[in-house]
């Protein structure tokens, strides 16, 4: 890659929220605001070749993306007045001041995913707006055709427009609820990729939990007091950290306690472990922590241990025990239960797991977890039912892959 | 911005009868501050009837356009500044009147 193609490439990476937010903050319009910013993009890629790097790219950019919006919005004129309704949708001058988070770039996240547009539109008007990922990527990334994406992006705006959701950060007592929506579209898109679904995926989607891990940063970067941004940002670091060796050269997930441990990454884990103790540090001076610091935690307990055998398994125990008592879900029961059976053995977690059923039993990783236990207890021959329903219910080409050796194995 | 906001209510499973009070109190708060613009409660769907006089003579059929569980009970139209506001006063309204409302801009 070129010197300018690098210098385009990373002021996309950093500039292209900073670009939409701004203005759609002055234009009162998200599509404008898209549409000016993919623009003044197209015109680095003409000009800067030629005519050099500008020395503050972000603020070319800016420049360059408000002419644009500007012409268009002149061309529409003469069309019709309506613009100017849309305009007044919008306030020009600075909301209320809710502490220090006063960037637009978090109301641009806000507006993305808002709790009355659908999961699916948040994610892809996330992807688009604050991502800067062009509709034909965020359709690969889904796996939907190009143009339903990018119908579903349109419809997710008009709908913006239409109902007047405002471009603001929420006030400071709906701010939990509205920074759990966000973080909530954010972690779908890391599992995503942690854990590809489609038959003709890779099991573990790079591009994906790097595009979540990066946007996770950035929430931090904007809102570096929230508990549960950083929560989840270890806990995706911590994740990520693993990857290479989460996958085997035949294309099968290797299991955590099969994996090489020395050659996870180093630098993520430290990472996420410094997030881990910071929480630890906010939980010991009575700040009750949520679920993505308690899940953070329990992947600060695993990937502290240089050998299996090292696992501090009383401790992830009572981290599910806390979380049970946050999230009373059957599928943080089932997790819990695989931490039992290292503790007071495969029998006990079994009759636990069994209680799930009329909850689970649609849900692949119940029989994956329950035939382990069966496997564990030399009960092979209940087994094999267990695993053509795990196979049958997997959605991942890895797990279905070592499920389907284990099976094989039994004889 | 105007929004209307429907109340839904489900013949198989109908909110409680005894909410008449507090919806009263809740549309005082609802002038008092500025918001609202009309209320009202409707008769059961039995007592609708469709008219359909696209055609050369006009045809008129007993009951609601649309037979389901789920019915339109009642509507508010508010005054909001944005979608943010209406939803929290919806909020508030679904628990008020106990039952499921839509929240839905004019044009």
């Amino acid at each position: 890659m070129s010197d300018v193609e690098e210098a385009i490439t990373r002021a996309h990476r950093e500039e292209w929220a900073r670009v939409v937010a701004s203005l759609t903050r002055r234009f009162g319009d998200l599509d404008i605001a898209e549409e000016a910013a993919a623009e003044s993009f197209t015109t680095a890629v003409e000009r800067w070749p030629a005519g050099g790097v500008p020395p503050n790219p972000g603020a070319w950019l800016t420049t360059t993306a408000n002419r644009k919006a500007i012409d268009r919005i002149r061309r529409e004129n003469k069309r019709d007045d309506k613009h100017k309704e849309a305009h007044m949708v919008y306030d020009n001058t600075p909301p209320e001041s809710v502490g220090a988070i006063d960037d637009d770039r978090l109301r641009l996240i806000f507006i993305c995913c808002h709790p009355a547009l659908a999961m699916e539109s948040r994610v892809a008007l996330t992807l688009r707006m604050v991502g800067g990922l062009t509709v034909p990527e965020i359709a690969r990334a889904v796996l939907v055709q190009e143009a339903a994406m990018g119908q579903r992006i349109t419809r997710a705006k008009a709908k913006i427009k239409a109902t007047r959701i405002p471009y603001r950060v929420p006030a400071a007592e709906d701010l939990p609820a509205r920074v759990s929506g966000v973080l909530a579209v954010l972690y779908l898109v890391f599992n995503e990729g942690y854990l590809a679904t489609g038959a003709d995926t890779d099991p573990v989607r790079h591009d994906l939990t790097v595009e979540a891990i990066r946007l996770t940063r950035l929430i931090r970067a904007l809102l570096p007091d929230d508990g549960e941004v950083a929560g989840l940002l270890a806990l995706m670091l911590l994740a990520e950290a693993r990857r290479t060796t989460r996958v085997g050269a035949s294309g099968e997930l290797v299991a955590l306690a099969e994996q090489d441990r020395g050659a996870w990454d180093a630098a993520l884990i430290a990472e996420g472990h410094r997030l881990v103790r910071e929480r630890l540090a906010a939980a010991a001076a009575g700040v009750a922590p949520g679920r993505y610091q308690i899940l953070a935690a329990i992947n600060a307990v695993h990937t502290s241990a240089a050998d299996v055998g090292e696992t501090d398994w009383s401790q992830v125990l009572a981290l599910y025990d806390q979380l049970v008592r946050l999230d009373p879900s059957p599928i943080i029961a089932l997790n819990r239960a695989v931490a039992v059976a290292e503790l007071d053995g495969p029998d006990v977690a079994l009759a636990a797991i069994d209680r799930l059923e009329d909850a689970l039993a649609g849900y692949h990783a119940y029989h994956a977890a329950r035939v382990d236990l069966l496997r564990r207890l030399g009960q092979s021959r209940q087994s094999r039912a267990a695993y053509d329903r795990a196979i049958e219910l997997a959605g991942n080409t890895g797990e279905m892959a070592y499920l389907t050796r284990r099976r094989d194995q039994l004889g | 911005m105007q929004y209307l906001v429907s109340v839904i209510d489900d013949k198989s499973n109908p909110g409680s009868t005894d909410r008449q009070p507090a919806i009263s109190a809740f549309n005082e708060r609802l002038i008092a501050e500025g918001y609202w613009v009309f209320a009202g409660g409707l008769a059961d769907t039995n007592a609708a009837t469709v008219i359909d006089n696209r055609g050369e003579q006009a045809v008129f059929s007993d009951g609601p356009f649309v037979e389901s569980k789920e019915y339109l009970a009642g509507v508010w139209v508010w005054e909001a500044p944005d979608l943010d506001v209406a939803l929290k006063l919806a909020t508030e309204a679904s628990k008020i009147c106990d039952r499921k409302v839509e929240v839905r801009p004019f044009q």
